[in-house]
């Protein structure tokens, strides 16, 4: 297999096991907060032993995150050497101050947060946890603003190195200048110039304006999109741990409040979801045009494009397997995709007119020309494909993750229903029993939808690595070989399937063991208590 | 001074930062299995338990900046130690598991198993950080493009290995110290017993990394006649704090003790410096192809964008850092919450 393949399943790896994570402890900060500001007003102990309870959660999920997250730090420079060389003069700042400004609040306070109970006052106890939180959150503004500049770069122009010497001659970097003393120049390249192979080590993106770079197009509506995806994930945690202790009848005071806590924390997000989805689904379509084809599988230009509900997209390829378009069979709704390209929900008979270009015209013909200045009309549209992101992954990806929101807005909602009803307490009658059962599994429902909008954001943006500037096959370190890469997913694996089965345990096993100060298990439904405490078995 | 050696000095902060602080963990790695008691081994870790995460992300911000501040440096060290850093990294994976997983259960076999663990990470990480720093020294062979020429076996060399085994050496004595400061009664009294191994074993490695360094390194030596003073300087310092480290354990001054074993970590980073400066990533036998801080570096415009960024940032973080290690001061008691 080829490097790139290789360094892309390893960065797709590791990526997708740290960001079980983090996600986790971005909802629960947030939730923690809520926690020890209640505990703090009320002096309810309930409150304390909820916190203490999910600061041992954070703690254990945090370590893990910090853990699988040191490699992320180093893969652009292991694997992607060319990328890192490109890119660094802009990428490498928001890593730089996550670390200053997000990492180092969050791991110094967490120390107070798990380890503090007795050495500072409740106050200064909050005050950490508050900076826990913020840092995690931090955290995700800077490896989003990082990744939201390779979909959509700004802010940097791109130059050329050379050698100068006193004399003002120019050289390239690679000549021979013998003893001459030179210094290095780095030239401006013309807008949109084309990046080639040949160019990498000597070409460059270089900033021209921070703010630009940071705050580029797409930086706020992804930040907004996965900042939410956290605290649904995170508040469903919550969610689920408590009806599993509802489930069976165990410390039901606590259960409840918490229950409320991540079912209103999730119900809300998830709505919140629907607006920043529908956001960042038209800034895609706005700026990633190919993206946006790929997600909804859309070959042709047309207006009153219509949106997919589930189905299958498949590639067409001629005899010699080149791929040549799409074949769709997939259930869609007439006209719905372009109303929400539009944005005018009110008008939808004037939305439905706007025109969504398909992958036929992406990318653009002006686009490719530039590239293959050489290639007849027909060369070119078979060029074209060369282009397209990996469409029967990308509609996938997407469409699991838009099922799966909107399952749980509607699985929120109707636990917010049976809860503003009194029903949700009945944990003896099957119904309510089923839905919190469904409410335990519900993490792993979010975690999925937000894995597949992350491959849907970055499988989309392929084959670039930054957008329309660098192909993501030009990015690899050239010195690392296939057989280094192969031995290095085969000991992140191995790392992963012991850490994920080791998390699994011990999660299930802090679960089992319940918050401090535990209360009696009464008040259950006779039919589900334990057999000591029935009538007539005391001893 | 220029961005770029202002540049220079600010990733060497971040790194003698993690050296001093990840340091003692590492150390302490090295030494738990020395101590078979489970008491002593929980007094081990929780000597290190609210901080070690915090330590480590001095090398996550390390390198955070080298990739903002030198992404050609950052590409090619990393892309060319790939052998040698995936396996770091997966020590320091390794090393948290332990930390983290040891204390959910108490069987003896469990716990052994992960002291195992915990100990061959630390080690092993500590290696791994001094061959690479000694490869630094030794200098890589890379092409006109910068770009590394060679395999891991290339970085196992004698004197690599000296420089490893020095820096295991310097990390086991720092967390001798270190745990003298946390611990009291017969603990304390065999961990200083200890010292009168851990402190002489550092001293002769430490004479004889430098006295290698300089009758092998040419460009070492280059550097020391060009810059005799300073590095006369820091050298004399870092050899009195280092040797006034024996005198000060044996007046069961170990707060001071500490301080200069940190002292001594620090004007090491110093020299280490001083030597390769203005090189980051000096190349041998070629030395034209030296990645150096001018042709390793990012624009003007971005390091300063980003000194003003860690101008305000990092002051910070060494306020609340301190705090916290102020709030966690004084002997390990062992509670519920603790690991």
């Amino acid at each position: 297999m080829s490097t790139v393949l290789l360094s892309r399943g390893q960065f797709a790896l590791t990526i997708a096991f740290h960001f079980i994570f983090p996600p986790i402890t971005i909802g629960l900060g947030l939730i923690l907060v809520f926690m020890q500001g209640m505990r703090l007003r009320t002096g309810n102990p309930l409150y304390t032993s909820m916190a203490h309870f999910w600061t041992k959660i954070f703690g254990l999920i945090f370590a893990i995150g910090v853990a699988t997250g040191i490699p992320m730090e180093f893969q652009f420079g292991t694997n992607w050497a060319n990328y890192a060389r490109f890119v660094g003069d802009i990428f490498g700042s928001p890593l730089a101050i996550e670390g200053v400004y997000a990492f180092f609040l969050e791991s110094g306070f967490l120390a107070i947060l798990l380890f503090g109970w007795n050495k500072v006052g409740p106050r200064m106890h909050f005050l950490a946890t508050c900076l826990v939180a913020l840092g995690a959150h931090f955290s995700a503004i800077w490896i989003i603003v990082a990744n939201s500049w390779m979909q959509t770069p700004a802010g940097y122009h791109l130059a050329r190195a050379v050698k100068e010497i006193a004399s003002g001659q120019q050289f390239p970097m690679s000549a021979e200048l013998g003893n001459a003393a030179f210094t290095v120049k780095e030239l401006p390249l013309p807008a949109g110039y084309v990046v080639q192979p040949s160019d990498l080590g000597d070409v460059r993106a270089v900033v021209d304006d921070f703010a630009k770079a940071i705050l580029n197009p797409s930086t706020l509506d992804r930040l907004t999109h996965t900042i939410i995806a956290c605290w649904i994930i995170g508040a469903l945690v919550v969610a689920s741990v408590s009806a599993f202790w509802l489930l069976k009848g165990r410390h039901r005071d606590t259960a409840r409040i918490s229950l409320k806590i991540g079912l209103g924390v999730a119900a809300a997000a998830s709505l919140l979801q629907l607006i920043s989805a529908d956001i960042t689904a038209t800034g895609v379509a706005r700026r990633q045009p190919e993206k946006l084809a790929a997600m909804e599988g859309l070959a042709a230009t047309r207006s009153e494009a219509p949106m997919g509900i589930v189905g299958i997209v498949r590639w067409q390829r001629d005899s010699t397997g080149r791929i040549t378009g799409l074949r769709e069979n997939v259930l869609r709704v007439p006209a719905l995709l372009s109303i929400l390209v539009s944005g005018d929900f009110l008008d939808p008979a004037r939305g439905a007119k706007t025109v969504v270009r398909g992958l036929d015209d992406l990318p653009s013909d002006s686009f490719l020309r530039v590239r293959h200045p050489a290639a007849t009309d027909a060369e070119l549209a078979a060029l074209r494909p060369n282009y397209w992101p990996s469409v029967p992954w990308v509609f996938q990806s997407y469409h699991l993750m838009i099922s799966i929101g909107v399952f749980l807005v509607a699985m929120t909602l109707f636990g917010i229903l049976l809860w503003k009803t009194g029903r949700l307490w009945e944990s003896d009658k099957r119904f309510v029993r089923a839905y919190l059962w469904l409410l335990v599994f519900s993490p792993a429902l979010a975690e999925i939808a937000t894995q597949a909008g992350w491959f849907t954001a970055e499988v989309g943006r392929q084959p670039w690595i930054v957008y329309h500037v660098l192909r993501t096959h030009d990015a690899t370190s050239v010195v690392v070989h296939s057989g280094q890469i192969a031995r290095s997913i085969v000991l992140f694996c191995l790392i992963y399937v012991m850490l994920g089965a080791l998390f699994v345990t011990l999660f299930t096993r802090i679960v089992q063991k319940g918050p401090p100060h535990d209360e009696p298990d009464a008040g259950l439904p006779e039919k589900f208590e334990p057999l000591s405490l029935k009538a007539g078995r005391e001893t | 001074m220029d961005l770029n050696t202002i540049w220079f000095i600010l990733v060497g902060v971040l790194l003698t930062g993690y050296a001093v602080l990840d340091g003692f963990d590492l150390g302490t790695g090295a030494l738990i299995l020395f101590v078979k008691d489970d008491t002593d081994r929980r007094i081990f870790l929780n000597a290190i338990g609210p901080v070690w995460n915090g330590n480590e992300v001095w090398l996550v911000t390390g390198g955070g900046a080298l990739f903002a501040a030198f992404p050609n440096v950052y590409a090619t060290v990393f892309s060319g130690f790939y052998d040698a850093f995936m396996l770091l990294l997966a020590a320091l994976i390794f090393r948290a598991a332990a930390i983290e997983f040891r204390g959910q259960y108490p069987g003896a076999r469990w716990r052994a198993m992960w002291d195992t663990v915990f100990a061959v990470a630390s080690v092993s990480g500590a290696l791994l950080i001094g061959v690479a720093i000694g490869n630094l020294v030794w200098g890589i062979p890379l092409d006109p493009h910068h770009e590394f020429r060679g395999d891991f076996f290339t970085l196992l060399k004698p004197y690599t290995l000296l420089v490893a085994l020095t820096g295991l050496a310097l990390f086991a004595m720092h967390a001798n110290l270190y745990l003298l400061l946390k611990t009291e009664g017969a603990l304390q009294r065999r961990l200083a017993g200890w010292t009168k191994r851990t402190i002489p074993a550092y001293l002769v490695l430490f004479a004889l990394m430098n006295a290698a360094t300089v009758i092998a390194r040419p460009m070492v030596r280059d550097a020391l006649q060009s810059r005799l003073p300073l590095i006369g300087a820091i050298f004399i310092v870092s050899v009195a704090i280092t040797f006034n480290i024996v005198r000060l354990v044996q007046r069961a001054r170990y707060g001071l003790a500490f301080i200069s074993s940190a002292g001594s970590i620090v004007t090491l980073m110093m020299l280490f410096g001083a030597a390769i400066y203005p090189n980051l990533v000096f190349s041998w036998p070629e030395p034209a192809n030296s990645l150096n801080i001018v042709n390793g570096a990012s624009t003007q415009p971005s390091l300063k964008f980003m000194f003003i960024v860690a101008i305000i940032g990092v002051p910070i973080v060494l306020a609340y850092t301190a705090s916290i290690y102020y709030v966690f001061r004084g002997k390990v008691t062992l509670t519920d919450h603790s690991y």
